[in-house]
């Protein structure tokens, strides 16, 4: 049997006093898109910061190409090759676009070359020397992703990328998303919108409360389509 | 001689150089503090007792070890750098996650106790450090000694180097973005704590640098930091909070000003920034160059 390339297990979260993460447990094999489909508050943007280490006390045990990341600092995290794009996409304000895209170092060898990720996302190309928070939200988007891709991580933790973007700039997103699997990128994916991830992802985690109460391959996503309706509150 | 509204061209120019020189330690010093603001949050009240530092160094590795000053120009900031690093990770690091007052607080103290100190071993009466660069030259409207000269350049050139570091280079746009999101700059895994040590250390060296160029100008002296730093102080808040180029900018410019002021109403001349600032926080809370938080 193929070992995870992220295995994550009784996997718990704090933010202070809060508990905010009861017990996740999940797999994602090297090459897949994986989701993980919750309400808000569900605790899906909670899971990736524990991974990358953001989340002040953590618990449990992270698992990233057979070595253990849970006592790591998020510093040392990512320099084991997993790269974090923020649910607020995170673009520096007093960063132009160009710094923004080559801030995070490399990490390791094989990541997109800037010619590379300008044919992905032409439109970075021509405002490279605009203020990072001046693009459009799809812009501040496909930079956030833009920019760890040069960082030669394999694991790409996307945080809800189609969030309050118009249905052309989530097209493109999807497409972005298909096209990085083809690359040989794994992906694991928050999303809240069910129909979007039916499109892009392998597999799909249910979170609720902090744990993951059910895993549905995205063959049977159709089937499940109440169940994951009711899960999802829509 | 021409006059300028009953003032020698003279005594103008003079006050010229004494305010470039004066506004030369002004910028030094206030971009130490900016750089450490911009980062850490922490606003380092011992930045004056560490410019303190640095001219006492020198004086000790020229009278204990013989360095002469050019070696101290570099070794003493080091030296001193080297202190700040060690006051960053064994002190001020444990405050990082309370409210940035109590940062205030002891680096206020520290300077109490660094100052102290010196005092009760050197007294106060200030020791003699020789000009390295004696003489100077004739301008025809006034004489201008190379040492000043020297002081005012070298800052300049100090000052937009930093600058050109913290805007222009990939090191400063860790700076820039570990300023406003620190958490995520260390998840694209930067060590930013490391960052944050060695950025205060910078900070400091920078005031030492500012100590060792003031050692031949003014006698070296425990409380000679505590007189300026108030002033540097109100050059922060009128340049803006964490600003680079607001510090350069209005530390040469508020020298300038307070230079002139002494030629034509010399009363306010010891006032006459604390006035300017009481304006800016009116008009412009921020700053100039600062951005509102």
């Amino acid at each position: 049997m193929v070992e995870a390339q992220l295995a994550v297990r009784d996997l718990h979260g704090w933010y202070g006093e809060s508990h905010v993460l009861h017990g996740m447990s999940f797999d994602v094999y090297a090459g897949e898109v994986v989701t993980l489909l919750g309400r808000n508050g569900a605790g899906k943007t909670s899971t990736m910061r524990a991974v990358m280490g953001m989340l002040p006390k953590r618990q449990g045990s992270v698992h990233f190409e057979g070595k253990e990341l849970i006592r790591l600092k998020s510093d040392r995290i990512a320099r084991q090759g997993l790269a974090y794009c923020p649910e607020e996409r995170g673009i520096f304000a007093s960063l132009n676009v160009r710094e923004n895209l080559v801030l995070p170092p490399k990490v390791k060898d094989g990541g997109l070359s800037i010619e590379q990720i300008y044919v992905l996302f032409p439109n970075l190309k021509e405002r490279g020397n605009s203020q990072g928070t001046k693009l459009s939200g799809g812009e501040q988007q496909m930079l956030a992703i833009a920019r760890i891709l040069r960082t030669g991580a394999k694991l790409l933790l996307l945080d809800e990328p189609t969030e309050g973007l118009a249905p052309v700039i989530v097209q493109q997103i999807g497409n972005t998303i298909r096209k990085l699997r083809e690359q040989g990128f794994t992906i694991l994916l928050v999303e809240q919108n069910f129909r979007f991830a039916g499109t892009v992802a392998d597999r799909h985690y249910v979170v609720e409360h902090g744990k993951v109460v059910d895993m549905i391959p995205n063959s049977a996503i159709e089937r499940n389509g109440e169940k994951l309706k009711s899960y999802l509150g829509v | 001689m021409f006059e300028l509204i009953g003032v020698p061209p003279q005594a103008l120019f003079a006050q010229l150089l004494l305010g470039l020189i004066n506004g030369a330690f002004y910028s030094l010093l206030s971009l130490g503090l900016a750089v450490i603001f911009g980062l850490m949050n922490v606003i380092n009240f011992a930045h004056g007792a560490q410019y303190m530092m640095g001219a006492f160094c020198a004086w000790m590795l020229l009278n204990y070890l013989g360095v002469p000053y050019w070696g101290a120009l570099v070794l003493s900031p080091l030296v001193i750098g080297l202190f700040g690093i060690l006051l960053e990770r064994v002190l001020i690091s444990r405050l990082y996650d309370v409210d940035h007052l109590y940062g205030l607080l002891l680096t206020f103290g520290l300077a109490l106790i660094i100052e102290g100190l010196f005092r009760k071993q050197y007294g106060s009466s200030g020791l003699p450090y020789a000009n390295p660069i004696p003489g100077g030259a004739n301008l025809g409207f006034m004489f201008l000694p190379w040492y000043r000269a020297w002081v005012v350049a070298f800052s300049l050139f100090v000052c937009l180097g930093t600058w050109f570091v913290v805007e222009k280079t990939q090191l400063g746009s860790y700076l820039r973005a570990a300023t406003e999101r620190p958490e995520l700059v260390q998840a694209f895994g930067i060590n930013v704590p490391r960052m944050i040590t060695l950025t205060y250390g910078f900070g400091v060296g920078l005031a030492a640098l500012g100590g060792v160029l003031a050692a031949p100008i003014y006698s070296v002296n425990p409380v000679m930091g505590a007189n300026l730093i108030i002033v540097v102080f109100a050059v922060v808040v009128i340049g803006g909070m964490g600003s680079i180029m607001g510090s350069i900018v209005t530390g040469f410019g508020l020298g300038v000003i307070e230079g002139f002021t002494k030629v034509f109403y010399p009363e306010a001349s010891n006032t006459v920034i604390f006035v300017i600032m009481a304006v800016v926080l009116m008009v412009r809370p921020q700053g100039l160059y600062g951005t509102p938080r």
